[in-house]
């Protein structure tokens, strides 16, 4: 419906008329620009110059800025510019959406270097602070629980058992599927492998030692960091966003009490019972495929089972469950603290959330690993 | 454009927004129930009602976020269930919205908020670009420092002028105002009423403005609407509204708030 920007200029000695017409809009931004320019080009050396608005059809505040520049690009060169036949509604606009420069602060500019060096100091400083950080977190958390566990009126039952649901319960069959692919997995490698020596029954000795030691809690714990450390994280960031929990604070109740020691503490009961789950799934996984893979009768499969651990094999990977759940929490809720206003740094913190929690489950693993086999367990 | 910005009555005014029959719920609950709205081109019109009555709601719906039950809604003429996809975005691009919670975009700057509009839809060179996001943010009454800000770096009554430039961004047609007005200081609110009154006039801007404010409602509407009992129960010029028995309206209108505000315009108008 609507006419591009037209401009014609009519020059005579010292004074130029330029007449505009069509329609001067932002959606013909472009076509407006480029006539604007050819308006300055050809007055250029005019010493007075009038702007005719008479022949356009529509204006809006784009239109009237790209023109009202053009006038005052004419201004600056020296020449007298004035508009003719504008209507009132097309005069109070350029007075409104008049031409101007706006002056914004300079950020200050790094070199490529400094910001290379700068980068790997504050990472260095964050990552002080957030052993620092988490530290003091963990005192926090641990008189909450502390203070819960003394006086039990003051434990959230509703809240727990929510948070158990959430955590605990509906992990389940994610849990017990990848335990089980992940115990006939390594039960099949084991048999293939062992073949060659005629030794296929230790595959049993393999893969029982390495589920209940190692695999069933790792795996539960992996999970955990994914499923649930990521919820607690977005949860809480977004309560963070929201000022919800400036409001808490506000009013005297404390946010890790309220929000995050029975995250934690449901975390922390969760994670034995999934490794439990985790345990027994991939020993039946291993189970499935030693009977139809390896050609062992499940009789044999358990007198080797038997022999192979003990109470103590199982007892090494589920005393580490609580204390990975409780890095797991405590790393999900300090970043969940962590998000600033925006969306962005709420996946930020998920996704930083995610991967520590992963690193840290795989550090204490290992922390744990040297003091078993120091202690001869 | 221009020549539709009178606003006398009688004749046959183009209508901008016809909303018939609107029927909108949430579960049980009806919101809106057999709804009739008009909205004229180049109208400011106001919108009343108590506070969740359904304001907002209508606003979406118009918009399409919530969807309606029942009933029709057209926008320049085109009922907004018939269009294709390209001819809903060519209505959209002609429609602005300012949220009751202004809606900006966290992750980006308020001068990128204002942009994202103008980069979405038309090419303009980098220069000009800058420019009229600038010129908007400087319309909307902010200083130019706060172009490089984010949204959690402002204050409620900035986020509102940062929603209403990026609202203003691509000059729309229509303006949808969800209390625009509210959390800004007097001052502030009368200069809000005065630069939606000026697009109006200058622009021929048509106004959809939900608000609380009774000074705007007397200084810049043409006509005010008020929702009630699920339906619009009187559109007019305020005086109509000012005369009109429901007990809403009565309460509204010649409550003590309200009584002191009329006597003053009153007063003013002689
Ligand atoms: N997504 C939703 N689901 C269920 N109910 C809703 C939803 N959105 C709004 N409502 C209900 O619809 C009603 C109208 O809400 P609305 O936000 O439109 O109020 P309002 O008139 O804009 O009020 P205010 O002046 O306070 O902004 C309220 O009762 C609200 O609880
Ligand atoms: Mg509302």
């Amino acid at each position: 419906m609507a006419r591009e920007p037209q401009l014609s200029v009519t020059r005579s000695d010292a004074a130029a008329r330029a007449s505009l017409s069509g329609s001067w809009v932002v959606t013909a931004a472009e076509a407006a620009e480029a006539a604007a320019a050819r308006l300055t080009q050809e007055a250029r050396a005019a010493r007075s110059v009038s702007i005719d608005l008479s022949g356009v059809a529509r204006l809006d505040t784009a239109g009237a800025w790209i023109i009202d520049r053009a006038r005052q690009e004419l201004a600056a060169g020296g020449a007298s510019v004035a508009y003719a036949g504008a209507s009132a509604a097309h005069e109070t606009l350029i007075a409104e959406a008049q031409y101007r420069v706006f002056e914004t602060p300079e950020r200050p500019r790094v070199g490529p270097l400094m910001g290379f060096l700068s980068d790997i100091g504050l990472s260095v400083v964050g990552f002080g602070r957030d052993l620092a950080h988490g530290v003091e977190f963990l005192g926090q958390v641990v008189r909450a629980i502390g203070v819960a566990l003394l006086n039990p009126s003051h434990i959230r039952l509703a809240s727990l058992v929510h948070h158990l649901e959430n955590f605990g319960f509906r992990s389940v069959p994610i849990i017990a599927l990848i335990s089980f692919l992940v115990g006939a997995i390594v039960a099949q490698q084991g048999i293939f492998q062992l073949q060659n020596f005629g030794a296929t029954h230790f595959a049993v000795d393999l893969v029982g030692l390495i589920s209940l030691r190692e695999l069933g809690v790792l795996l539960a714990a992996i999970m955990m960091a994914g499923r649930s450390g990521s919820a607690i994280t977005a949860e809480i960031g977004s309560m963070k966003m929201r000022e919800e929990i400036d409001a808490m604070r506000v009013m005297g109740l404390d946010p890790v009490e309220l929000l995050i020691a029975p995250r934690i503490l449901s975390l922390m009961i969760a994670l034995p019972m999934l490794t439990f789950i985790a345990d027994m799934a991939a020993i039946f996984g291993a189970l499935i495929v030693s009977v139809t893979y390896g050609g062992l009768s499940p009789e044999i499969f358990f007198a080797r089972l038997r022999t192979a651990i003990g109470l103590n094999t199982f007892l090494v990977g589920l005393i580490k469950a609580p204390f990975m759940a409780l890095v797991t929490g405590i790393i999900a809720s300090v970043e969940g603290l962590d998000v600033q206003g925006s969306a962005e740094s709420l996946g930020r913190q998920v996704t930083a959330s995610v991967v520590k929690a992963i690193f840290m489950v795989i550090l204490v693993d290992g922390l744990f690993a040297m003091f078993f086999a120091a202690i001869k367990y | 454009m221009n020549e539709a910005a009178g606003t006398e009555q009688g004749g046959a005014r183009e209508v901008a927004i016809r909303v018939r029959g609107l029927t909108v719920g949430f579960g049980e609950k009806l919101i809106m129930d057999g709804l009739d709205l008009d909205v004229y081109r180049g109208e400011v019109l106001g919108f009343v009602g108590a506070s969740g009555v359904g304001k907002s709601v209508l606003t979406r719906t118009i918009l399409g976020l919530v969807r309606k039950r029942k009933g029709s809604i057209e926008v320049f003429g085109r009922n907004l269930d018939e269009l294709s996809f390209e001819q809903r975005r060519a209505i959209e691009r002609r429609w602005g919205v300012l949220f009751q919670h202004g809606a900006l975009f966290s992750a980006l700057t308020v001068k990128q908020n204002v942009q994202v509009p103008m980069r979405e839809y038309l090419s303009l060179s980098d220069r000009l670009l800058d420019e009229l996001a600038m010129l908007k943010i400087a319309l909307v009454g902010l200083k130019p420092d706060a172009a490089d800000k984010y949204p959690s770096e402002l204050s409620g009554g900035m986020i509102k002028r940062a929603a209403l430039a990026r609202a203003l961004a691509l000059d729309p047609d229509v303006l949808f105002l969800d209390e625009p007005t509210s959390g800004l200081d007097p001052i502030g609110a009368g200069e809000f009423d005065e630069l939606i009154g000026t697009l109006q006039k200058t622009l021929g801007l048509t106004v959809f403005m939900v608000t609380h404010d009774l000074d705007s409602l007397y200084s810049i509407c043409d006509r005010v609407a008020a929702l009630a009992d699920r339906k619009v129960i009187e559109a007019g010029p305020i005086d109509q509204l000012l005369a009109s028995e429901h007990p809403w309206l009565r309460a509204y209108f010649h409550g003590q708030r309200g009584e002191r505000l009329h006597l003053a315009y009153q007063a003013t108008r002689g």
